[in-house]
């Protein structure tokens, strides 16, 4: 085996000969084609408001032009050969850092964020290519030498290649797709990043959960009266750990002991500065609706009744949909206009009304497989940028996933984004076909690269 | 802390159980909404279904002979919805509805306050004038749209106080009964409350799906159902005769009541001053009941049921008929009127039984009553009181006094007739004689009756000894009338006693010195009596009772005048006009009726300087 890996890789043409259609992941790739159709089909439904008709005009019409168009991609991106991608990275990245500085300047206007370059009646949303730009960036960066995530250098250049596009993307802004950037973490942890970060990020979002729990009740102080029940959490959180910090002191040998009191004030006084600085940022920073579409979130009773409506109505959706929905296009909810932008970011309300428990338990499983698949394209790859890519395409898929359908049934806040291949939209299709075709030209090249 | 090559492979099991996990939270999340609970589906059928009421027509109400009384007819409210309000001249928009400005803008923001989408109302109840007035302009204004909803409309505007009034529900009403919503009407009282079960009728329900603009967008048929009139409820008054009887009482204070003597029917039923129940209708209401329930005459307080009067003279002959049937005396017993006792009027010495009735002797009565209650010569005085009133008022509320008669019209007084307790509670056990109580005796003292009771009491005339309950109502539905009111109530006085007494009455009438002359009715053997209620510090009441004709009688009859002086001056014409109207469907008599007619209220001046409401709602100008 080693001797004709080494025998193609010293002679790189021969990859050219690549028999795609045997080498091709097809598992995958029909994967995709089901949730594009399923989604279409959707789409279909959710815009057709109870009578389906056939109008290229609309917005299913213009999805099945995007869906002729990605096909064509898709076939021209498996064409390419994978090392035109590596080298070509740094361009694309480039590309995309120049396009998102510009649409902050010259792009249009759209629900209260500048990221759409208009173009006639289509608009191209520039973020939606930073994402495979970005994989492909870390990607080649991590994979320059065997071992890269040895250095604090790397560590640091590596985040900041990550965190550079996010930046430019908030300044839009658009909270959910640097959401997704932050999906990056699994990538570096698969590379080599602490668990102790993943661990450190889990104890900050219980402590957020707490925080904003407690920040919204209300509780009474000797001397001061009524207040924000936070400060007695902060008061706990300060006992708890230090009777936590002495006792594992005592525990621990005692060589050890003045490296664990040292780590283990930093830890509580760090885990008290981040609550206060979370609950002051709440209730001062944050606007109101802001804070109240948090509040909404977390089951607290907020006064305004506008304040949930999408998600009141989303979940209504959902939830009526029984156990196997009430068929294609028949759902009253998405039909006449109950759940908002239910073509796009809110598509999984269609799902759930009209196909039930049973077909939104697919569609999710459908999901679940689809990101196992490309970790396990990931695994068996020999070449270190395929898998760091492919754990950068598996990490995008997911936090999309993760948020939107989180989103809808009420398990994560509102925050627009599109559901992979479900959503309507030119820019969210042809970004992830653009994503998994490289993947898929890539991982067919597997045999012939050594890298 | 440098991994190698393997332990970091073993990461993609990490990553790799989160994606799982995450999965199968978000399945069991969707299996907990979808499946578990109701909860979200609900939800949605709250939001995506209304169901719309179609209101039944409500039952109308009928005369005896089949006349419309009581109808529906269309009022127009001018709804209103916000969100499709284009930017409209408000100003020329308060000018056509007749709005102050900001009373304009203060409805409007109500409106946009309960919903953007929703329709709801900016002038209630308008009726068809004003309508007409506003719907030309309409198309001016977008978001405005006209609703109709039926209201009430009593035909002749006649019988307001027994019909009742039918007006919107209040907190209470919904809290009894789910079927009433915000807006809805029902019978509040008279009538229209006591049969609203049957008028209400049984509302239908259509399905609507509605879209996020509550526009209707779909039906689902298989839940519908059509709505379901109402029962007509056919009274037993005659709408000539009530109609008549009305214009007699035109500026007079009292009361007429009008028995089918065979049957207990009331065919005319009148509290004077009447009104028109229109004017409790519609944008009106508040300024007519207004000036209505302040009113010094009291036109709101149903003097027919509710007015107790004492009954005076025409006491007497119950007291003839139950002596007559106790064997106290015979109709030939002469009585001396010995006016040192008490008092009396006109000249006669020695009555026999019909000559008291006609003269209406107090001395007899006395004396016949003093007969009745002292018949224990082994007893006292006191205790013969006692023992002989106990045995009166029992045969005395025999004849439906002091009772409720059945109680099939709302609001019915008992009035009083004394009984033992009574007395022991003012005077003390054995603290009273005949002596103390002997004003009943003559219809006066502590005795009280309605003008109900007192048409009950000619209607037990004319049967010769029975009654049945007097009621209003005929038929329901076509279900006819309940057996309850079907019932003979005996009085406990055999025929033959009535003969003397109805003697008497046509005397009363046909005789050159009765006192009931005008009455009298050629062609009709009338019987009657005159009644004349002596008031503390004011003129007298004017009261008569009649029965025609005696042989066979068709209609027994109660007027009260009250103020007017004698009862044959005023009562006596009324009734008689009554009586000839309903026997002979109209009135020949004319100078007895241009009289009546003609009269202005004689001692009350305050009743032309107090403020009458003349408007009705179908003339009433735009607000």
């Amino acid at each position: 085996m080693a001797h004709v890996i080494r025998q193609h890789n010293t002679c790189p043409m021969t990859s050219r000969r690549l028999q795609l259609t045997s080498r091709l992941d097809w598992v995958m790739l029909l994967t995709v084609v089901l949730l594009v159709v399923l989604g279409w089909l959707n789409i279909v439904s959710a815009t057709a408001e109870a009578d389906v008709v056939w109008d290229m005009g609309g917005k299913a019409g213009k999805q099945l032009i995007w869906m002729g168009v990605c096909s064509i991609l898709m076939v021209g991106l498996l064409a390419i050969e994978g090392e035109f991608y590596i080298r070509t990275s740094v361009i694309h990245y480039l590309v995309v850092l120049a396009l998102l500085a510009a649409v902050l300047v010259i792009g249009k206007k759209v629900g209260g964020a500048r990221s759409w370059f208009g173009v006639g009646s289509f608009g191209i949303q520039p973020s939606e290519f930073a994402k495979t730009a970005t994989a492909l960036m870390v990607a080649w960066f991590l994979s320059r030498d065997g071992r890269p995530w040895r250095t604090l250098a790397t560590r640091l250049q590596s985040i900041a290649l990550i965190a550079f596009p996010a930046g430019l993307i908030l300044l839009q802004p658009d909270a959910g797709t640097v959401l997704v950037f932050g999906g990056f973490v699994f990538v570096l942890y698969r590379e080599g990043l602490s668990g102790n970060v993943l661990l450190l990020g889990v104890s900050a979002l219980v402590l957020a959960v707490l925080t904003i729990l407690l920040g919204a009740s209300e509780s009474w102080y000797p001397f001061a009266g009524m207040s924000s029940g936070f400060w007695w959490f902060l008061v706990a959180l300060a006992v708890l750990g230090l009777g936590a910090l002495l006792l594992t002191r005592a525990a621990t040998l005692p060589r050890f002991r003045k490296r664990t009191t040292i780590w283990g004030s930093v830890l509580l006084l760090g885990s008290m500065i981040f609550s206060t600085g979370l609950h002051l940022g709440m209730e001062h920073i944050l606007q109101r609706h802001q804070r109240e579409r948090i509040h909404v979130l977390f089951g607290i009773d907020v006064d305004n009744p506008d304040a949930d409506y999408n998600i009141r109505h989303a979940k209504a959706a959902i939830g009526s949909g029984g156990w196997t929905g009430k068929g294609w296009a028949k759902g009253p909810m998405t039909a006449y206009g109950f759940v908002p932008e239910q073509e796009t970011d809110f598509i999984f309300c269609t799902v759930g009304e009209e196909w039930g428990f049973l077909g939104s338990t697919g569609v999710v499983l459908l999901f679940v497989f689809l990101i196992l698949r490309v970790l396990h394209l990931a695994e068996r790859q020999r070449s270190q940028f395929t898998r760091i890519y492919a754990y950068a395409v598996a990490s995008i898929l997911f936090m999309h996933f993760l948020v939107n359908v989180g989103m809808v049934i009420g398990l994560a806040p509102v925050i627009g984004i599109p559901l992979p291949f479900f959503s309507y939209g030119g820019s969210s299709l042809m970004g992830f076909t653009l994503l998994l075709g490289i993947l898929l030209r890539l991982d067919a090249e597997r045999f012939f690269v050594l890298r | 802390m440098e991994l190698n090559r393997t332990e970091l492979a073993a990461r993609q099991r990490i990553v790799g159980a989160i994606v799982l996990a995450v999965g199968l939270v978000f399945v069991f999340r969707l299996f907990q909404m979808q499946v578990t609970t109701h909860e979200w589906k609900n939800r949605a059928e709250r939001l995506t279904e209304e169901q719309e009421v179609l209101h039944p027509s409500r039952g109308l109400c009928l005369d005896r002979h089949g006349e419309l009384l009581v109808a529906n007819a269309p009022s127009y409210d001018l709804m209103v919805v916000p969100r499709s309000m284009a930017d409209i001249d408000t100003t020329a928009l308060a000018q056509l509805l007749g709005l102050g400005r900001e009373e304009l803008d203060t409805r409007l923001s109500k409106a946009r306050r309960y919903s953007r989408y929703k329709a709801s109302p900016l002038l209630r109840q308008l009726n068809a004038e004003e309508y007409a007035k506003l719907s030309p302009e309409l198309w001016r204004y977008p978001g405005l749209s006209i609703r109709t909803k039926p209201v009430r409309q009593n035909v002749h505007g006649i019988a307001s106080q027994i019909v009742g009034e039918y007006r919107e529900v209040d907190r209470e009403d919904m809290n009894r009964d789910a079927r009433y919503r915000l807006g809805d009407y029902k019978g509040k009282s008279g009538i229209e409350s006591q049969f609203e079960l049957e008028l209400r009728g049984t509302p239908g329900i259509r399905h609507h799906l509605v879209d996020v603009r509550n526009n209707v967008r779909n039906t689902l048929t298989e839940l519908d159902s059509l709505p379901v009139s109402g029962e007509d409820v056919t009274l037993t008054l005659d709408l000539e005769l009530q109609l008549y009887a009305e214009q007699l009482m035109q500026g007079k204070r009292g009361a007429v009541v009008a028995i089918e003597p065979a049957t207990g029917e009331i065919l005319a039923f009148v509290s004077a001053p009447s009104y028109d129940g229109n004017l409790l209708t519609g944008t009106s209401r508040g300024a007519a009941y207004d000036s209505l329930s302040k009113h010094p005459w009291k036109p709101l307080y149903n003097r027919a049921v509710r007015g107790t009067y004492r009954p005076g003279s025409i006491f007497k002959m119950v007291q003839g008929l139950v002596a007559l049937q106790e064997g106290v005396i015979s109709e030939r017993t002469h009585i001396v009127c010995n006016r040192d006792i008490i008092g009396c009027h006109g000249a006669h010495t020695q009555d026999d039984l019909r000559r008291a009735v006609v003269h209406s002797c107090n001395p007899y009565f006395y004396d016949v009553m003093r007969r009745g209650v002292s018949r224990h010569p082994d007893l006292d005085k006191f205790d013969n009181a006692r023992l002989g009133l106990g045995w009166w008022t029992e045969r005395i509320k025999e004849f439906g006094l002091g009772t409720t008669l059945g109680g099939h019209i709302p609001g019915t007084r008992p009035g009083l007739v004394p009984d033992t307790t009574y007395y022991d509670n003012i005077y003390g056990k054995r603290h009273w004689t005949y002596r103390t109580i002997y004003s009943i005796s003559i219809g006066e003292g502590e005795l009280l009756a309605t003008p109900l009771h007192m048409a009950n009491l000619a209607a037990i005339m004319a049967n010769r000894g029975w009654y049945m309950e007097p009621h209003l109502v005929r038929d329901i539905g076509g279900k006819g009338k309940p057996d309850a009111l079907q019932q003979r109530r005996e009085v406990g006085v055999d025929a033959e006693h009535f003969e003397p007494i109805l003697d008497a009455m046509q005397l009363v009438i046909e005789d050159g010195t009765g006192t009931g002359r005008k009455a009298y009715t050629r062609g009709i053997t009338t019987c009657g009596k005159t009644g004349t209620v002596q008031n503390r510090n004011k003129a007298d009441h004017s009261v008569f009772m009649a029965l025609a004709p005696r042989e066979n009688p068709q209609i027994a009859i109660s007027v009260y005048v009250e103020n007017a002086g004698a009862g044959g001056d005023w009562a006596a014409p009324i009734a008689g006009l009554l009586v000839e109207k309903y026997i002979q469907g109209e009135v020949a008599s004319s100078e007895r009726e241009a009289r009546i007619l003609g009269a202005t209220y004689p001692l009350d001046p305050d009743f032309a300087e107090a403020e009458w409401p003349t408007s009705s709602v179908n003339t009433t100008p735009a607000p």
